[in-house]
């Protein structure tokens, strides 16, 4: 996760809040976030070596596939829901938001922004499938399954009801950063969303 | 002589007797007037006497885990792979303790010892015993040791009940509880296979009754039954297809043949059974399998798991395996949900394997890993 995508979730969260983070990886994001927001935090977790990765962080780790639903956790027992850069590799990224928002109060979502012009160059002058340091993958092997660009997240938001409480959007590129506010679809490499039910 | 022993192990050990005067009161209403634990311990007290770690057997465990009784031992201590200098449990950082629980059958108070109102063995007449007298007897033993608080209370299957229990009883006492293949109470089909246990051992005709010492018999049909049923149920199909198949120890299947045929798998379940009738304690056995069919973690706290938990102030790690259908994963799962509930500290992890109950005995690369991972935080804590 890049240091200004970490800024931003860090904002969102409440100080002494429940943090879920799904697909949390090695616990780098909740360890930031234990110690600079004193969060309750555990993590979902489905690779086994992430897993023991994080509890040699001392991260609380969880293992199970979020495809396959979260009933394992009730009904908003969380204040904060977090999935940062996963929602494009899971089988159902609507469904998973869903169960983001049933168990949390509030959610935080990150994902590649698959409009953003250097994904759509490649595609439209080269005709091939984007491969970028973001994206390092080939189409064949990669993991994710399901892009969406910004317009899209936002007319899933639409259609499901959820409200947006804040959206930010990041650009790694220099043109770009300084003019994603203008065209997030087209220039944000990153999105970065708040959301309520 | 310890060089013969093979690297990662404790080594030669010699266990030791604590004889307790004062009566034990047993949660039953009955006490103990006085008893005595066979207890292992591996590694050094630190200074600080932090850095001490209790293991808790399961159903036929005892107090030795880890290395060799004798030079000439073919076989170690029952945890051997997970405690010893650079495993999991790691002696060369913990002061790990291992002790053979009251009701047991190799050498602390229980059935096979002397009831000194009567001057004969217990026998049938011990005191029932509840998983919380288990905790209440180590406690008591943690004072003698002059250990405070645990860095860690550590268990498989019934031995992680009583970690649980530990982590309830005395919340202070504990700093992390590790809970491996294990459950807040067992489910109907497991007291089922228990009582089918029970049952073989008190139709065979040497239990007389419960009173087999004084007639100097074994009911060794009646306990090699019960433990043939109760090991395939720690095993896992899978397994058993892979160790034995179809495979035949004597005969033939061939036609025009009448030899008795034996399959593999037969011939070791007797010998797992016949070996342990020779060493193992009939009363024991029906003691200490009440006490799983009893344990019931939340009883006291309104049947609520997550009010349970609320007490303890632990750090969990709960493991399950894939192929465990006896302590099946879904139990695993009830104790993370109630603990995440509770906002305690808990990692789960359901390691894959095709041993069944038995692999939280058995190597496994992943399990050791995050064994490990985890140890070396409460290392870190000590």
């Amino acid at each position: 996760m890049l240091r200004v995508d970490l800024d931003i979730v860090r904002r969102w969260i409440t100080s002494g809040s429940r943090v879920l983070d799904l697909g949390c990886g090695d616990g780098a994001l909740l360890e930031v976030l234990r110690d600079s927001c004193a969060i309750e935090g555990y993590g979902i977790e489905i690779d086994a070596e992430k897993i023991t990765q994080c509890v040699q962080r001392g991260i609380n780790v969880i293992e199970a596939d979020v495809d396959r639903g979260l009933a394992d956790f009730p009904d908003k027992s969380f204040d904060t829901v977090l999935m940062t850069n996963s929602l494009q590799v899971l089988r159902r990224p609507d469904r998973a938001i869903a169960e983001m928002l049933r168990i949390g109060e509030e959610c935080v979502v990150t994902f590649p922004n698959f409009g953003n012009i250097r994904t759509r160059l490649s595609l439209a002058v080269w005709g091939r499938m984007p491969v970028t340091r973001q994206l390092p993958y080939q189409w064949y092997d990669t993991p994710n399954i399901h892009f969406c660009t910004v317009r899209d997240f936002e007319d899933l938001c639409r259609q499901q009801r959820i409200r947006v409480l804040h959206r930010e959007f990041v650009a790694e590129q220099f043109p770009d950063r300084l003019i994603k506010g203008i065209w997030p679809n087209l220039f944000c490499a990153t999105a970065v969303y708040h959301l309520a039910k | 002589m310890p060089d013969s022993f093979p690297p990662g192990s404790v080594g030669l050990v010699v266990p030791e007797v604590h004889r307790f005067d004062a009566p034990l009161e047993l949660s039953c209403g009955r006490s103990l007037p006085a008893f005595e634990l066979v207890v292992e311990t591996y590694g050094e007290l630190n200074s600080a006497r932090s850095n001490a770690v209790l293991i808790c057997h399961a159903l036929s465990g005892h107090h030795h885990a880890a290395g060799f009784h004798h030079p000439e031992d073919s076989r170690p201590g029952w945890w051997d792979h997970y405690i010893g200098p650079g495993k999991p449990i790691d002696t060369d950082v913990f002061y790990v303790v291992c002790l053979n629980n009251i009701g047991g059958c190799h050498g602390s108070t229980g059935p096979r010892t002397l009831d000194p109102e009567t001057g004969q063995p217990w026998g049938k007449l011990f005191p029932p015993l509840r998983v919380r007298d288990w905790v209440k007897s180590q406690a008591l033993l943690a004072d003698r040791l002059g250990i405070e608080q645990w860095a860690a209370v550590i268990g498989g299957s019934l031995g992680g009940m009583n970690a649980m229990r530990w982590a309830l009883e005395y919340p202070d006492r504990v700093r992390h509880c590790v809970v491996i293949a294990s459950a807040m109470k067992l489910t109907a089909q497991n007291i089922a296979f228990n009582e089918i246990a029970r049952r073989a051992i008190r139709s065979d005709p040497d239990f007389r009754g419960g009173d087999f010492a004084q007639y100097g018999v074994i009911p060794r049909n009646g306990l090699a039954l019960a433990r043939m049923v109760g090991h395939v149920t720690y095993l896992s199909d899978a397994l058993m297809g892979l160790r034995f198949g179809r495979e035949l120890r004597s005969g033939s299947l061939q036609r025009g043949l009448e030899a008795p045929v034996q399959f593999a798998v037969e011939s070791y379940l007797h010998h797992q059974g016949d070996k342990f009738a020779e060493s193992f304690d009939a009363n024991t056995y029906i003691l200490i399998t009440k006490m799983l069919d009893y344990f019931d973690l939340a009883r006291e706290y309104d049947d609520d798991p997550v009010r349970a938990f609320s007490r303890a102030r632990a750090g969990f790690l709960v493991i399950a395996f894939s192929s465990d259908w006896r302590f099946s994963p879904e139990r695993s799962r009830e104790i993370f949900r109630a603990l995440v509930a509770a906002n305690r500290d808990v990692s789960f992890a359901c390691v894959e394997s095709d041993m069944g109950h038995d692999a939280f005995l058995l190597p496994n690369a992943r399990y050791e890993g995050l064994f490990r991972a985890y140890m070396d935080r409460v290392a870190e804590t000590c």
